[in-house]
């Protein structure tokens, strides 16, 4: 098992550049995840770590050693594909020892191996098989049992569950997670699925427009995002946003006049902030509840309910919705007019660029 | 009649015509080939008469048949085989590995064939001179190669595009070297248009005429010279040249007509796509 270091990586296509700069350090047997909309050169970076893709500018060590001319094969990589990539004239078998037959290595040690990986997966009586004969779950396996056999230092994921359906999307995500443990591999996994970068992953790494936006677990990109492009990516439904303007500043953070006239003191730091700046205030449906002594008022327009809880919308303004969690049998109906309560300390405050004010030492949401 | 009906009787009706006079000739000629001399050309046509085999025993008595037939396998074969061998590493390239020029070279490598044959006749002829290759079966192979280069490229070059390229780099993950991308998964996951290019191919050096005609004088000549030998300068016998001609067409219509699915899903693919 290995380590991955990615130095200042630049990619450019002709003359637009879809990596501008990237430093990354993936440690030995870590799981972590690329995470980020279309195009934001997430599936790029992972195939300059393949050697699929040229690297323009900056350097990619693999334990250490420089591998930017080194071909794909001999990086001592696996990667699945999203499309599994499967060779469709060769049997599960012949697919999955592909690699070991290019080695040159003997039929019968071929085929102790593919057994072996097989018996992982459960694939053992699809062996004869042609992958047009699979299921799309099926074919995932074969594609991820390909990568076992080769008994890779790194294994690479180019949104392997794209073309799952929900179920089964769900299902192989802990059979992943649970390969990740028994294999005690280094994983670098590229989704745009947030939920897939939460359940999974050691550490995300957030990219948006060919640069790194945040890199941090699961939990400190949720409670901790460094900017307002982070918290509104991680976290299902997406964190409530509302513009506010600076009332005061002071030792115990941020005073910000709420719709409706309430003021809330966020515990942030408040040096690069004067009274009047426009900022934009962030939390999400999670940390809000319905409440009588809510500091904030609307009426009540679409009420989701997902059985064991709710969610729902609450018009503050005429141009701002938010989203509130309440439970799953929360009486509230459409038009009701209710109080949705806010805890400061679980409140983000963002600057007009963006970026997120830090949280006073000790408050704030757990890092 | 419902619109719909109608127009599909239409269009089977004009359907049925085209063919009928796209095959009319060979019809006609199949039947001269077994009238008499005087028959052949006897007006009004003869649409009904005495069946004779006697214009295939005079031709098989002035000319010897299974030279020129051995000669037009072995050139046709051949050369589609290596037209093939040559196309293959240069569809890889353009297809997966493609240039800013790829496409102006595609097209370049077409353009050739818009040029009339004749245009070059001199030059090819005082060349083969020089190197010994006039009236050879491997001058002929050599030429046939060139001449269907092209088209061969072309037809596996776009059969190799439909081939999905993650499966390339899946291999290349793999460890597969370019050749050994062509050779084991691209070959066989492209036969099936493989084989309708070698068709295309072996048709087309069947047919071919010019170079057959005007490069070979005893030794190489396949069975385009062989019918051509029937029109004699001591005038036109037509019952003998159609029992010529059919000889010559036979072996290759009856491979077109085991082969018509294969051809067909050859020729449109990319047009249905």
């Amino acid at each position: 098992m290995a380590n991955v270091e990615v130095k200042n990586v630049r990619k450019a296509f002709a003359s637009v550049e879809v990596i501008k700069g990237v430093d990354l350090t993936v440690k030995e047997r870590e799981f972590v995840v690329f995470v980020g909309p279309s195009g934001c050169g997430k599936s790029t970076l992972l195939r300059m770590i393949a050697g699929l893709e040229e690297i323009s500018s900056g350097d990619v060590l693999i334990d250490g050693v420089r591998v930017n001319d080194v071909p794909p094969d001999a990086r001592g990589l696996a990667m699945v594909f999203q499309s599994y990539a499967l060779y469709p004239h060769m049997t599960v078998a012949d697919n999955m020892g592909f690699a070991l037959r290019l080695a040159g290595v003997h039929k019968e040690e071929r085929r102790t191996k593919v057994l072996a990986a097989a018996k992982i997966l459960q694939l053992e009586p699809l062996l004869d098989r042609k992958p047009g004969q699979l299921s799309g779950g099926q074919r995932q396996r074969v594609a991820i049992g390909r990568a076992i056999v080769r008994n890779p230092k790194v294994f690479l994921f180019d949104e392997p569950l794209s073309n799952l359906d929900a179920a089964l999307r769900v299902q192989m995500r802990v059979e992943l997670a649970k390969l990740h443990r028994d294999l005690k591999a280094t994983m670098i996994y590229v989704t745009h699925d947030q939920v897939e970068a939460m359940t999974m992953a050691d550490r995300i790494v957030v990219l948006s427009a060919g640069l790194v936006e945040q890199v941090g677990s699961p939990l400190e990109l949720y409670n901790r995002p460094r900017n307002k492009f982070v918290a509104g990516f991680i976290g299902s439904p997406t964190m409530n946003f509302v513009e506010v303007k600076a009332m005061a500043t002071s030792a115990q953070g941020v005073t910000v006049q709420l719709p409706g006239g309430a003021a809330l003191t966020v515990p942030v730091a408040s040096a690069n902030v004067s009274v009047g700046d426009a900022l934009t205030l962030g939390v999400r449906p999670d940390h809000l509840k319905v409440g009588a002594s809510g500091a904030v008022a609307g009426s009540v327009m679409v009420v989701e309910r997902l059985g064991g809880l709710t969610y729902l919308y609450v018009q503050l303004t005429p141009s701002q919705l938010i989203i509130v969690h309440a439970a799953g049998n929360s009486p509230v109906k459409v038009s009701d007019v209710v109080n949705v309560e806010l805890e400061a300390r679980l409140a983000h405050l963002f600057r007009s660029d963006g970026v997120a004010l830090a949280h006073l030492e000790g408050d704030g949401p757990p890092a | 009649m419902r619109p719909k009906t109608k127009r599909k009787i239409g269009m089977t009706f004009v359907g049925w015509f085209v063919a009928l006079l796209v095959a009319f000739p060979i019809f006609w000629m199949t039947l001269a080939a077994f009238k008499t001399e005087i028959g052949a050309v006897a007006t009004p046509p003869e649409l009904f008469f005495w069946p004779t085999l006697e214009n295939f025993a005079e031709v098989r008595s002035r000319a010897d048949y299974p030279v020129f037939a051995m000669n037009s396998i072995v050139i046709s074969v051949t050369a589609t085989f290596f037209a093939i061998v040559i196309a293959l590493p240069a569809a890889y390239a353009m297809a997966f590995h493609p240039s800013r020029h790829t496409k102006d070279l595609l097209l370049w490598m077409l353009s050739t064939k818009m040029m009339p044959a004749i245009g070059v006749l001199l030059p090819i002829y005082l060349a083969y001179r020089e190197l010994h290759l006039l009236d050879t079966v491997s001058g002929l192979i050599i030429i046939y190669i060139l001449m269907n280069l092209p088209i061969v490229a072309w037809m596996i070059y776009s059969f190799f595009r439909d081939v999905p390229k993650e499966i390339l780099e899946a291999s290349r993950i793999d460890g597969a070297k370019p050749w050994q991308q062509v050779t084991m998964l691209l070959v066989p996951l492209a036969l099936p248009g493989i084989a309708s290019t070698a068709l295309l191919s072996i048709i087309l050096c069947w047919n071919e005429a010019f170079w057959s005609i005007n490069l070979t004088a005893t030794q190489a000549r396949p069975l385009t010279a062989f019918i051509a030998s029937f029109s004699s300068p001591e005038g036109l016998f037509w019952a003998k040249l159609s029992a010529a001609s059919l000889l010559a067409i036979a072996p290759i219509v009856v491979l077109g007509f085991m082969t018509q699915r294969q051809l067909v899903r050859g020729l449109t693919f990319g047009a249905v796509k």
